[in-house]
């Protein structure tokens, strides 16, 4: 027996070499794999198999026919241009404020960078009602040019209107990745640079910008990817000629068994990978990794003459447009009536009133859903980074693949996979699995781990092997250095994933609406949800929509002095 | 601390118990009830709640927990919960509970509240075969913000027709039939009044006028409270409790409306069936009909002895002959075509918008040309676009045809393979593209000619 024990043992550590994997990475590869399976892959295909079931037994005829329809053909070449030009316009608002904020020293630069995620916070319906009522074809902006002028601008009319939307509500994905890039690049390179004579746009074209592309095409991938799947906006706007759209709408009607709509999803899905991959080939077989960890970020200058007002002009210029909507709702949460003018007729507290007698419990439990799967997305999304990144394994683009397959998975596919699947099994005191709220925090974990995904795997790309490797010489496990070598060089890429993942879970209501079974557990987006449905509700829900998007704006400015902290505690501080 | 012996929750049921018991001596009818009750619903917390409240009132010792889902996903909960489901379903969406009946989700009750009318208008108010009940009746009409209208100096709109007039090009909405089972009743409505032919060439006149098909019902309200729009298709209450609520909007019902109840049933296997059919009784009820009656709600009571109760002006259909009672509507027609008639209304409509607002636009521009300066060709070329943008891809037969409009429905295993959804479909949007295209190219020829 110990004879043939022996070579077993050996042929299981030779494999471990071949994939470059210690048992624990093994084990930590099998343990993410299992979540996964039990929470995504089972759930969501038990409800999409509704895609390949004809009358007698399995069928491609539905692939078939989504190919004939000329209306889905055009609704697919309608979402590839919305979603290119949401990533163009979005990356010119994001890129110039992610070099501002790096470059150059600003008072109130934690304020900045906690109103750039703001504009991802838009609640339910109430966002959707303040968007009409500021940039709609009678909101305040038109009222009063056509008052004035006898013009009006329709921002929000057509497929241009979607792509303006669509790129205020996600610019805060290439800033908050971009900005976490430019943080990780060694200054010393920045120096070389000028030494050899580089200044202003060259050096930024040449040296700073390539060295922070891991970022940039970080968040210009998820903002490709989510517009493309995304029907929030597109319905808002009435433009259903869309995919994500076309979907929902069939896979939402009553009898929800339209089997096209879960062809469109698994469409939507396939060319979701397509895009990822695409985007990994950019910065692929490329180094971004530098070994020296000296200096934190670019070195800052203080910002003098007309370049400081139009550095300020523009930040400000893309803080009003992002936040308008934001001001909306802040507007007719205090509003009595809001109806065709530029502003409510009167003001009021007692929608206030109202929600925090009824609805106060559902703040703290949307703190702590979102805390919940934000930090589970931040722990998955560098464990599977670094699995990517570090080892062999095979399969393991698949994995990172099928984590971002998740964003073109809605919300309701998920919701009632979960259902179907857990709701038989019972925990101890009787309560349907499903319906726990554990389950919630699980559900928005799932959706959101891209955010985070693509954040680590960014940060991650910055970091040179040999730092590890250096560790490990020094006598480190596998585990160890990456808690203690990796973990904190790549901070600020966490938060971001973080802060993105927290404030996208805190409006998310296809999956609440599904899984919340009690009114104790139900978070803030249900009590919108509610509110919104009723004309009396407009107010209280418009108020608690502000108090979503203060709760994720105060943990989004935590996170920035975190991250700060750290950036002072690593390098050489603010000034230098 | 004394007795830790005894769990917590033992003593308290045995309390619980003890209470019951007492009260089963002094009313034995109301002791049987359970302790909660579940009810799964689309309704606001208008609705709800005081109804939760006042019926926990009436049966002290029910807790009543209210799940707001809207219908999709109330449907959807119900069907994945089957195990333990919630008590009741409550909606106004007849096709959810059409589609819940299908499914065996739905237990059957006579309820014994005495005074119900048997039918609203010509609309049966409940379930043939007792599997739902109406317990409050609504409407479809028109509602028009007011300081909209003044501002574009719009008429006050009263009947269907008028939605077809020039001057309300893009300031009308709608949710689609498919999206909103009200909406679709309505449409149904016009197709059972005008009949199939002319009841889609209105549709589409209106439809040209649309600035939105929104997908989802209470999205239209929305827009006219806010004033994004200035007219929409809504159902009563929607208006009537937005003016309650201080929006300055009007509601008005056509002559040709089509009155429907909103409905509620026990789900099959309920945990808590005696509070279900408590809950019932107790909607039907004089206290539970007169809640219809508070202005946030604003809904009808299908117990016509309520309506001497009612505030002055308050539309009474069993009175008031004109609301609802001159179409006659027959229900297994309806429910025959019902995917199909709403798969159509997306193609004509929701998802050719664009190019149907551009013909119908064109026609408009070319018929104001020709009153202005007749021309004989000019007129006849606007005829031909008029019929194009008005015309339906199918005829009445084939859409009551079983095996054509079977081609709509879920998918089964006795179900004789035929053309697919997806082919007719296809052929359907084909039709859409290319009428209004060659509409719109006639109408501004004809508007050429009249230059």
């Amino acid at each position: 027996m110990v004879a043939l024990e022996a070579p077993l043992a050996a042929r299981r550590v030779g494999l471990l070499r071949r994939w470059g994997v210690s048992p624990a990475q093994l084990a930590l590869a099998v343990l993410i794999v299992a979540f996964l399976t039990a929470f995504l892959i089972v759930p969501v295909s038990r409800v999409m198999v509704a895609a390949f079931e004809g009358p007698t037994g399995f069928t491609l005829v539905h692939f078939g026919d989504f190919f004939r329809t000329s209306l889905f053909l055009e609704s697919f070449f309608n979402s590839l241009y919305v979603a290119v030009g949401a990533v163009v316009l979005a990356s010119l608002l994001a890129v110039p404020c992610a070099y501002f904020l790096a470059r150059f020293d600003f008072k109130g630069a934690g304020l900045i960078q906690a109103l750039g995620v703001v504009p991802l916070v838009m609640p339910p319906f109430v966002g959707a009602v303040a968007m009409q009522l500021i940039f709609g074809r009678n909101g305040t902006v038109n009222l009063l040019l056509n008052d004035w002028f006898g013009f009006r601008i329709p921002f929000m009319e057509g497929l241009n209107g979607v792509i303006f939307v669509e790129a205020l509500h996600y610019f805060p994905f290439i800033l908050l990745n971009l900005s976490a890039s430019l943080a990780n690049i060694d200054s010393s390179m920045e120096e070389s640079a000028q030494n050899l004579g580089a200044r202003g746009w060259t050096l930024f074209r040449r040296i700073v910008f390539p060295l922070a592309m891991p970022g940039y095409v970080a968040g210009a991938a998820l903002v490709f990817v989510k517009v493309f799947d995304d029907l929030g906006t597109p319905l808002l706007l009435s433009q259903t000629n869309l995919l994500a759209p076309q979907a929902y709408l069939r896979i939402t009607s009553v009898g929800l068994n339209d089997p096209m709509g879960y062809v469109i999803s698994a469409i939507l899905v396939a060319f979701s990978l397509m895009a990822m991959a695409a985007s990994g080939l950019i910065t692929r077989g490329r180094d971004y990794a530098t070994q020296q960890r000296g200096g934190g970020g670019l070195a800052r200058r203080p910002l003098v003459g007309w370049r400081k007002t139009v550095a300020w002009s523009f930040i400000i210029l893309v803080v009003v447009l992002s936040l308008s909507p934001h001001v909306g709702i802040l507007l007719l949460s205090f509003a009595t009536v809001w109806s065709f003018s530029p502003l409510p007729d009167a003001f009021t507290i007692k929608h206030y009133a109202t929600v925090f007698a009824d609805s106060a419990h559902m703040m703290g439990n949307t703190l702590l859903y979102c805390g919940l799967a934000a930090t589970i997305d931040v722990v998955l999304g560098v464990s599977i980074a670094y699995l990517v990144a570090r080892t062999r394994l095979p399969g393991r683009r698949l994995l990172d693949g099928l984590v971002m397959a998740s964003l073109a998975v809605p919300g309701l596919v998920l919701g009632i996979g979960i259902l179907r699947t857990y709701y038989g099994v019972e925990l101890p005191g009787g309560v349907p699995l499903a319906t726990f709220w554990g389950m919630l925090v699980i559900g928005y974990a799932i959706r959101r781990l891209p955010y985070a995904l693509r954040a680590c795997d960014a940060a991650l790309k910055q970091v040179h092997e040999s730092l590890e490797e250096a560790a490990e010489n020094l006598g480190a496990g596998k585990l160890t250095a990456l808690r203690r070598i990796v973990v904190p060089l790549i901070t600020g890429g966490m938060l971001a994933g973080f802060v993105t993942s927290f404030a996208t879970a805190a409006v998310e209501l296809s999956e609440t609406l599904l899984l919340v079974t009690r009114d104790v557990d139900a978070p803030i987006s249900y009590g919108i949800y509610v509110y919104m449905q009723s004309p009396a509700g407009r107010g209280p829900g418009a108020a608690l929509g502000v108090i979503a998007v203060i709760v994720v704006a105060l943990g989004a400015w935590f996170s920035h002095r975190i991250a700060e902290r750290e950036r002072l505690r690593r390098g050489r501080g603010g000034t230098a | 601390m004394t007795d830790r012996g005894t769990p917590k929750w033992r003593r308290r049921a045995a309390l619980g118990l003890a209470v019951a018991a007492g009260l089963g001596l002094a009313a034995p009818a109301r002791a049987q009830l359970e302790e909660r009750l579940v009810i799964i619903t689309s309704f606001s917390k208008d609705v709800t709640e005081p109804y939760a409240k006042a019926f926990m009132a009436a049966h002290p010792g029910v807790k009543v927990e209210i799940l707001n889902r809207n219908t999709t996903a109330g449907v959807a909960y119900v069907r994945e919960t089957r195990s333990n489901p919630p008590d009741v379903f409550w909606a106004s969406a007849p096709d959810a509970f059409e589609v819940l009946k299908k499914g065996k989700l739905l237990e059957a009750y006579k309820p014994a509240a005495p005074g119900i009318a048997e039918k609203v208008g010509t609309f049966p108010i409940n379930d043939p075969e007792g599997f739902f009940f109406g317990f409050a009746a609504s409407g479809y009409g028109i509602m028009y913000n007011t300081r909209y209208v003044k501002a574009n100096e719009l008429p006050t709109p009263k009947e269907w027709a008028d939605l077809k007039k020039p001057v309300y090009f893009g300031h009308i909405g709608i949710s689609a039939p498919s999206r909103s089972g009200t909406t679709h009743l309505t449409v149904e409505n016009i197709l059972q009044a005008q009949g199939w032919e002319k009841g889609w060439a209105t549709l589409l006149e209106i439809g040209g006028n649309l600035v939105q098909v929104s997908d989802r019902s209470f999205g239209v309200p929305d827009a006219v409270n806010s004033g994004q729009y200035g007219l929409g298709i809504v159902i009563d209450f929607f208006g009537l409790s937005a003016k309650a609520s201080g929006f300055p909007v009007e509601f008005v019902y056509p002559g040709e409306t089509a009155i429907v109840p909103a409905n509620v049933g026990i789900i099959a296997g309920a945990k808590n069936p005696k509070a279900a059919r408590a809950f019932i009784e107790f909607l039907l009820s004089d206290a539970g009909q007169k809640i219809l009656l508070d202005p946030k709600i604003s809904r009808l009571p299908v117990k016509p002895a309520m309506y001497a109760n009612a505030p002055a002006g308050y539309p009474n259909p069993f009175k008031d002959t004109a609301l609802g009672s001159r179409v006659s509507f027959d229900s297994l027609l309806s429910e025959g075509r019902y995917e199909l008639v709403n798969s159509l209304y997306d193609r004509l409509v929701t998802f050719r918008l664009k190019e149907l607002n551009a013909a119908w636009k064109a026609i408009h521009t070319a018929e104001a040309a020709l009153a202005k300066k007749a021309n004989a060709e000019g007129a006849k070329l606007v005829v031909e676009a008029r019929r194009l943008a008005s015309t339906v891809p199918i005829n009445e037969a084939d859409a009551n045809n079983k095996d054509i409009a079977g081609a709509f429905q879920p998918v089964s295993k006795d179900k004789k393979p035929g053309q697919r959804q997806a082919e007719f479909e296809e052929r359907w949007d084909a039709h859409a593209k290319k009428n209004y295209a060659e509409a719109k190219a006639l109408a501004d020829k004809a508007a050429a000619m009249a230059k």
